[in-house]
């Protein structure tokens, strides 16, 4: 029972830990943003930035010393988290495909973001055609699922293959516009991640966690026992439509870094690791959250410091914890016994 | 008495299949009744139409005096379903979470009270298994998992408990020590629905019967049904019917 109490504090205080690291970055970026604007309030970025060159010149790592590198770090660092507080319920639902699916969703929002602007010459920002095509996409996956009868995996495999079909067509159509860097959609591209992103992920992040906060125990039973859930009187379609659209806002934020083809890894291995040797869903959830952001962050700054894509990184490092949590779950380290009887 | 659940001339179909014709039935609070069937024979869609998990085709059922669309006192319904969550087979939620559920209908979006881990506590001790409360549900056995799911419901403060074979797959001596524990909380008036295939164990403990195949063959009181040629007919040439006496 001690050995309980123990490692809840532990976990405790590591979450504890990843929410101070990431109020800092966040931090960060509300006061580079008021410097931007012209307003008081700036030093505190710049603080950090030179913190980080004085960082820099005494180990030779001088990744600290650079705002974009603070931009993609604060970005990172949310995904981190909300990838897994959104994924916990998705994975648990069976729905584990339905962030990719919804990532390709965002890719044809993408490239239809590209075509209006080229044409009109009015350049609404990427990510919000893209936002809007997955909210779309995740709506019509929900009818889909509720008239199909089940969350089959043939029609999210149709609409997963369909739309990013139509990405597809609508980027040759719309003939090599001009400057875009399709793949950094394709694989994410850590090194830029543009200050509007950053601020996009902030938004999502904020959406995502006061939605969970405040919708944690009806996400839970609805997850758990859906019919039971039904009995109960819970509006169960109308949570299944709020999970399925929190899943299209963190995986349009979190493209940015992973990329479309990488992104649903973000919502399905740290949970896939934390569920092998969590001891209650509410462990389950601080135990993926910390897979995810110390994933997000090493992968970053491995990227960086080798010079190779961050997004394989993080996936490949969470793809490691999962392991390891499939050889201690195996090892009985999981404190729940797995069978009693 | 009242009518905790009441369906009248209801049929149901799923595609062309008629799987409940023109059934009429009540639940009267605080009885026993036992709903039996051959398999397929649509006891399961009954309990859901009960439940308003699925909508008549035809005909209108009502819960509490209210009708089944209506109806928003959740929490007065614990319902353990059949084969109850396999879901429960890799999501890592423990006994305690699972019992807390039945607190969630009482407080939407606040948060639980010290008035509900008491009720929970309460209701975990009851049916014993405030041993197990930090257990992961799916590493309990059978029966142990089943009396967490009624722990769920006594913690919701449910005055009608369905229950759709509760006890597949549970050891006869923790099957019998379940169904005690149905009894003693329907003395103190629970009304409970439960599906059984076992129709021994039904006859043996519910006031009342309804045995059904796609039509109502029989409802009423346990003897009656028993002295009635209900069964034979219910269950037809080819239905098997398990017989099994304690």
């Amino acid at each position: 029972m001690t050995g309980l109490i123990t490692r809840r504090r532990l976990l405790h205080g590591a979450v504890v830990g990843i929410a101070g690291a990431v109020l800092l970055l966040v931090a960060f970026m509300v006061s580079d943003g008021l410097a931007s604007l012209g307003l008081p309030g700036g030093g505190f970025a710049a603080y950090l930035v030179l913190l980080g060159r004085a960082v820099g010149a005494v180990t030779g790592l001088e990744l600290f010393g650079f705002r974009f590198v603070w931009y993609s770090l604060a970005t990172g660092a949310l995904i981190g988290i909300v990838g897994p507080l959104v994924g916990i319920f998705i994975v648990h639902r069976e729905m584990a495909l339905i962030g990719e699916t919804l990532a390709h969703t965002a890719f044809a929002g993408v490239a239809g973001g590209l075509l209006v602007g080229s044409a009109t010459g009015w350049s609404a920002p990427l990510l919000v055609s893209a936002l809007v095509a997955a909210v779309i996409g995740a709506l019509a996956v929900e009818w889909l699922a509720e008239h199909a009868a089940a969350y089959g995996d043939v029609p999210i495999a149709i609409m997963l293959t369909g739309s990013f079909a139509l990405g597809t067509i609508i980027i040759s159509w719309g003939g090599g516009f001009s400057g875009l860097n399709i793949e950094a959609f394709l694989f994410g591209n850590i090194s830029f991640v543009p200050v509007d992103g950053a601020w996009l992920m902030v938004v999502v992040s904020a959406v995502v966690l006061a939605a969970v906060g405040s919708r944690y125990k009806q996400l839970l039973y609805v997850t758990f026992d859906e019919q039971a859930a039904r009995v109960a009187r819970l509006n169960v379609a109308g949570y299944n439509r709020l999970l399925i659209v929190l899943t299209a806002m963190v995986v349009v934020g979190s493209m940015q870094v992973l990329g479309v083809i990488l992104v649903a890894a973000m919502l399905v291995v740290p949970t896939a690791a934390a569920s092998q040797v969590a001891t209650s869903f509410r462990e389950a959830i601080y135990l993926a959250v910390l897979v995810g952001e110390t994933s997000v962050v090493a992968g970053i700054l491995i990227g960086y410091g080798y010079g190779i894509p961050a997004g394989g990184t993080i996936v490949l490092i969470a793809i490691g914890w999962y392991v390891l949590a499939v050889l201690l779950a195996d090892r009985g380290i999981s404190l729940s016994t797995r069978s009693a009887s | 008495m009242s009518t905790v659940a009441a369906a009248r001339n209801v049929t149901f179909s799923y595609g062309d299949t008629v799987a409940i014709e023109d059934v009429t039935l009540e639940v009267e609070s605080g009885e026993f009744l036992g709903l039996i069937g051959p398999n397929g024979s649509g006891k399961t869609t009954l309990l859901h139409l009960l439940l308003g998990l699925k909508e008549p085709d035809s005909g209108s059922v009502e819960l509490f005096g209210e009708p089944v669309a209506a109806f928003e006192d959740g929490h007065r319904i614990g319902y353990v379903a059949q084969q109850a969550t396999q879901k429960g087979s890799t999501m890592p939620v423990t006994v305690e979470e699972v019992v807390e559920m039945g607190r969630y209908p009482h407080r939407g979006a606040e948060r639980l009270t010290d008035d509900d881990r008491t009720i929970v506590r309460d209701a975990m001790s009851r049916v014993d298994v405030d041993d197990l409360r930090d257990r992961r549900i799916n590493a309990l056995s059978g029966g142990q998992r089943q009396r967490a799911y009624i722990a769920r419901a006594l913690a919701s403060e449910a005055d009608l408990l369905a229950l759709d074979e509760p006890t597949v797959g549970v050891d006869a001596e923790s099957r019998d020590r379940f169904y005690g524990l149905l009894d003693e909380l329907n003395d103190e008036g629970i009304a409970i629905v439960l599906i059984e295939h076992d129709i021994g164990v039904v006859t043996d403990r519910a006031e009342r019967i309804a045995c059904v195949n796609r039509e109502l063959y029989h409802h009423g009181d346990t003897e009656s049904f028993v002295e009635s040629d209900a069964l034979e007919r219910a269950y037809g040439a080819t239905g098997t019917v398990v017989h099994h006496h304690h």
